[in-house]
Order: structure tokens, then C-alpha cells, then sequence
């Protein structure tokens, strides 16, 4: 559908959270909590936090919790009997308050889960998530959106996405049908004049490398042990910058529960040693550099091949995260900048 | 929504079980619903994920032919989690099995052909799925070459059928145990599974042949270049890779080679497309 324009002001907004709570829709939204600022549960439009450049978390949970049961059974006395979860019991959610690469990081996680055959388990969440975006007047020394194909205003992924014209006003830009009903909700929008201008109001965010650049130079680079090597001594293989990635979606399944227990699904990451140890003994990827290598060559090489679509939205959260201090835009513009 | 697609395995019960080695199993499992095996249906060199419940999912070959319906069989060695927990169990019991995964041996495009079969240690389970489709249909295909090696005679799995296919007249067996390996009544061969192709070279002619070699990376890696020198060209030779997986279908993310996916676009591969991909595996 054609992107609508609209206004709306914080009183139409709170009238549409209740609105939603009336239907029994679950919201979630950035809420500070203790010192962190995450996606929680929220109720009204008071806790929600829109101070923050980013959320620690991306609201990937939503749609891929850290650990889901794909099935519970019992393993009795020589019998099996196994229990479907039922998705229909699965809440109807909105995301509110997402930054944009956070919204297009959906784009990427349907890639992962849908490229071949579909999930089942994440369609039936995705199908239950309405996603409002709020674009971002603001950025930090680790974003780079720009570079990985979006952008501080970017509506890939966003049903809605908002912009703050002026204090507690908003553009709403309306995206997709999904959009048109939850909008639908608040009665009498105004249209928003052709004088608004949404690009004053957003950060800027210099693009930092070429991306273009990066695929052809991954390739190049792939037997260059040295280069990664040097890329990556200081990685500890810890997993941090995955467990915070909105677009990584690697996962392992376990059994827990002995005899009678459940069948899960939890989040797992290529830079763990274990992730690709064959039980002889053998791993195809042995040391860290390799890891590091997978990491990059998968969301900027790979999947753009395979899944049509960049792993990376440009966030920086695993920057931030880094206790080592990697920081993957400097590590990607070495890459673009290599020499052939 | 297939069942693939929802990772709920079918419940299939052991029927039988039969000791290859001291700690390789081969189990024979049928559908616990008649309905749901009547509706399966696999290709040779397809796979699977089977489970003990409570312990996990492990990823093995079917190791049993098409050709023979009703059943599927598996071969495992015990040694971890799950395997030790599947070697407990007796007939009678109930594990999972999700699949079939992956591609296929092309074998309708074989017709015709040769066929020699190199295989190393527990490697054969794959092989064995594709040596019993072609010989249940035999008269489809030219000369039959299985070459067959272990460490020790102990080590050999499927002895019953090495015992069959060395008695037929349409199929010839080499078998093979490494330097120091064999036991006083050994009949075959000894000598590194690379060594003893090379010394019956000329009885294998590489016009008309496909080869299929599977076995541990170091027996793949010098037995390329004896069939190269065979005159075997690299789209000729298939073999299977078996990187650690987890889903089986292309999203947990750790069984690629490159851009490939192990579990989507193999298990099987030519030698050809090998030599595009990246070391790692």
C-alpha cells in the first residue's frame, strides 16, 4: 500500500494504548528498569522511554525468545506422548517506540526463518506483532545504519513509523495494512501538511564505509589468515555482540526436563567454540579468527546471496557491548578498505 | 504445516537392533502410526534428526535403501550425550525421528554407468543407503566396485552383507583393513583404503564411472588424487560432508561451508563443487 501521512499528538496516542489494553493487545515498549532501558510489558504511555539512542536489547524477543519450547513430551514406562504448543494462545502484541533499524532487523529475522521453508513457531509470533517505529532525533558513535543500507528515518519493517515534529507531535507514517488498522483506531487523524519536513527532524549518521565494498572484499580476504587473525586476538568468543543482536537468529536445540520435560529452542552464536564441534572431536572452525571470520562473512556475504538480505541493520549494539572494545564499523571498514 | 516444518519428530519404535561393533549399533525403526509411514517416503543420501526424549537430537543417514519400504535404519557409534542414551535402549522403545533432510544421490542420472564405491570406517552407513538401491535395481546399472576399509577387522561394520556382496557375482568387494589392523584369519586386503584403490586401479576403469567416496577427511583427501589419475573428472566423484546441525533445515546457522548450507544443499556433493567451496569442513 501507499505510505499514508498523518499527525498525531501525545493525547490521541495515550488514547490508543488504553485502546489496545481494552482489546487485551500486550504492549511493549522501552521502560527503564533499574539502570538499563529495555523492552518490557507496559500498560500506559507514561512508562514508555524515548530518551535513550538505543534499548540494550532489541525487541527480537517478541518474535525469537532467548529460549521457547518447540514441544513438551513424556517418555514413560516405554511410551511417548508429545504436546504441541498451542499458538493460538500466543498474545497479540504491539512493539512501540522501536528505532528503525530495530524495525528493519524484522525484515532480516523473516529472511532467516522464512527464506526456505517457513517457521512455524516465529511465524505465528510475527503474525501477531504490530510494529511502531520512532525514528531517531538523535545517534551515537556506534550507529551506522546509513552504512548498512537504512537510515535514522528508515520505515523498512515499521507498520507505523513516528517522528517527533515538535514536542509531543508526531508524523505518523503509515506503512503497511497492518498500520492502517491500528491507526484506524484513533478517530480523526489529521493528514500531515505537505510543510512538514521529517529529515530536520532526524540525527545525521555519516555513512562510515562502502558497502558495496564489503562482499567482493570478503571474498578476497576469506584465505587471508593474517588479516583475521589480526582482526580478531582480542575476542574472547564470549557471544556477547550476538545475544544482543536484532538480527541474529543462530539457535540450538536442547532437552531439558528428563523424561518429562520440553523440547527448547534457545539462542546460540558462531563465536562459541561448541557451536561447530563435531562430536569426533573435528571442528570445521577451530580457532576464534575463524569465528569472527563466519560472523562477518554470514550477515554480509552470505545472506545477501542466500536470503537477499543484509544480516546487519547498522544498530552498534554489539559495539556497545563488547567488553573487549570490538567495534564492528571500524572492523568493517578495514574490510571495504583492504587492498585487493 | 508439515511435520518438518514444526521440528515434532514421528514417534518410531525400535524393532530391531544389531551389534556391528563394540560400540556401533545399527537400529531398525518403524512408524508407531501406521498412517504416518504410509505417507513417508525418502531419497538415497537424505538424512535425519533422531531423538531420545529427554536427552536430545542427534543427526544421522538414513542407512537403509528406499527400495526397502516399511522401515528406516540408522547406524550410530555411542559417544555422546544422546548416542550413549540410544545405545540403552531395547526393542520396543520409542525415539524421534524428524526428516527426510537434505538432497539426494543422483542415481536415476547413473543409469548406464559404472559405479565404484570407496568407503572408510563408519562411513559406510551412507554408502550402504545407495549400494542396496542400486543393487535392488540392479540391471539398471554396469560393473559394481565396493572398495571398503577400517582400522582393525573389528572396526568393519555391516560384516553379514560385506559377507553377501562378496558372494555375489554382480558385484565385486574389496574390503580392507589398515597396516597391523587384520586378525590371523583375515581374507582381505591390508593396506590404507587410498593404497589398496591404487594397487587394483587396473581392474577400475574411470570411462563410464561414477565414483562415491565417503569416509574421515585424511581418506578422502588421498584417495582424490589416486581417481584423478584414475581419470576420474571431479563431477564424476560424489561424496557427503556431515557438519555438526541442529535444525536440519537451513536456519540454526552452523553447518555452512561458505554460503552453502550442509543441510539444504547436501549432504551429497561432487568433487567439483568441492573445489569452489571453502575449506571448512
Amino acid at each position: 500500500m501507499e505510505t499514508e501521512k498523518k499527525l498525531i499528538g501525545r493525547g490521541e496516542l495515550e488514547k490508543l494504548f488504553s485502546h489496545w489494553r481494552s482489546k487485551g493487545k500486550r504492549i511493549l515498549a522501552p521502560k527503564k528498569i533499574g539502570a538499563k532501558i529495555d523492552f518490557a510489558a507496559v500498560t500506559t504511555l507514561e512508562e514508555v522511554c524515548l530518551d535513550q539512542v538505543q534499548t540494550v536489547q532489541s525487541a527480537k524477543t517478541a518474535v525469537f525468545p532467548r529460549v521457547e519450547e518447540l514441544f513438551s513430551f513424556k517418555n514413560k514406562d516405554g511410551r511417548v506422548e508429545i504436546r504441541e504448543r498451542d499458538q493460538g494462545a500466543l498474545p497479540e502484541t504491539v512493539i512501540f517506540g522501536l528505532r528503525p533499524c530495530d524495525d528493519a532487523a524484522f525484515a532480516v529475522l523473516k529472511a532467516i526463518f522464512n527464506w526456505d521453508s517457513q517457521d512455524p513457531l516465529f511465524s505465528a509470533r510475527m503474525e501477531k506483532v504490530a510494529v511502531i517505529g520512532v525514528s531517531c532525533p538523535r545517534a551515537d558513535e556506534y550507529c551506522f545504519c546509513t552504512s548498512a543500507g537504512g537510515g535514522p528515518g528508515g520505515t523498512t519493517g515499521s507498520d507505523i513509523l513516528l517522528t517527533e515534529i515538535a514536542p509531543g507531535e508526531y508524523l505518523a507514517e503509515i506503512i503497511s495494512e497492518k498500520g492502517r488498522v491500528l491507526a484506524g483506531e484513533a478517530a480523526g487523524l489529521k493528514p500531515c501538511p505537505a510543510s512538514v519536513s521529517k529529515e530536520a527532524h532526524l540525527a545525521k549518521v555519516e555513512p562510515v564505509f562502502a558497502l558495496e565494498r564489503v562482499a567482493p572484499a570478503l571474498a578476497r580476504l576469506f584465505d587471508d589468515n593474517a588479516f583475521w587473525v589480526e582482526q580478531s586476538l582480542r575476542c574472547l568468543g564470549c557471544g556477547a555482540c550476538a545475544y544482543v543482536c536484532p538480527a541474529c537468529a543462530c539457535f540450538d536445540i536442547q532437552d531439558e526436563g528428563g523424561g518429562s520435560g520440553q523440547r527448547l529452542r534457545c539462542w546460540d552464536s558462531c563465536g562459541f567454540g561448541l557451536f561447530t564441534l563435531h562430536t569426533s572431536g573435528h571442528n570445521p572452525r577451530p580457532v576464534q579468527s575463524q569465528r569472527w571470520r563466519q560472523r562477518l562473512m554470514h550477515k554480509f556475504s552470505y545472506m545477501p546471496e542466500r536470503q537477499q538480505v543484509l544480516g546487519c541493520v547498522g544498530c552498534g549494539r554489539c559495539s556497545r557491548a563488547c567488553p573487549v572494545d570490538m567495534n564492528i564499523l571500524e572492523h568493517l571498514r578495514s574490510v571495504a578498505e583492504a587492498k585487493p | 504445516m508439515s511435520m518438518a516444518d514444526s521440528f515434532k519428530p514421528y514417534l518410531m519404535k525400535i524393532e530391531q537392533i544389531s551389534d556391528e561393533t563394540p560400540d556401533v549399533k545399527t537400529m531398525r525403526l518403524v512408524f508407531s502410526d501406521e498412517r504416518e509411514g504410509k505417507n513417508f517416503s525418502f531419497r538415497t543420501g537424505q538424512f535425519g534428526e533422531y531423538s531420545v526424549f529427554g536427552e536430545g537430537e542427534c543427526t544421522f543417514c538414513i542407512a537403509s535403501p528406499p527400495t526397502r519400504q516399511g522401515y528406516i535404519e540408522c547406524t550410530f557409534r555411542k559417544a555422546g550425550r544422546v548416542t550413549s542414551a540410544l545405545s540403552g535402549l531395547e526393542p520396543g522403545e520409542i525415539i524421534g525421528f524428524r526428516g527426510p533432510y537434505g538432497n539426494i544421490f543422483p542415481i536415476s542420472d547413473w543409469e548406464g554407468k559404472n559405479l565404484l564405491f570407496i568407503a572408510g570406517g563408519i562411513a559406510l552407513p551412507p554408502m550402504r543407503s545407495v549400494i542396496w538401491n542400486v543393487l535392488d535395481l540392479r540391471e539398471r546399472y554396469g560393473n559394481i566396485t565396493i572398495v571398503y576399509g577400517a582400522r582393525t577387522v573389528a572396526d568393519l561394520v555391516y560384516k553379514r552383507e560385506l559377507a553377501e556382496w562378496a558372494g555375489r557375482s554382480d558385484v565385486k568387494l574389496i574390503s580392507t583393513v589398515d597396516p597391523g589392523g587384520e586378525t590371523p584369519d583375515w581374507k582381505g586386503e591390508i593396506g590404507f583404503v587410498p593404497t589398496v584403490l591404487g594397487r587394483a586401479a587396473p581392474a577400475i576403469a574411470s570411462r563410464d564411472t561414477v565414483a562415491v567416496v565417503c569416509g574421515p577427511p585424511v581418506m578422502i583427501k588421498f584417495t582424490f588424487p589416486v581417481l584423478t589419475k584414475l581419470g576420474f573428472k571431479p563431477e564424476n566423484i560424489f561424496t557427503t560432508l556431515e557438519n555438526r546441525m541442529k535444525c536440519g533445515v537451513g536456519k540454526c546457522g552452523r553447518c555452512n561451508v561458505g554460503k552453502y548450507f550442509v543441510c539444504k544443499d547436501g549432504p551429497v556433493f561432487t568433487f567439483a563443487q568441492l573445489k569452489d567451496m571453502p575449506q571448512e569442513y
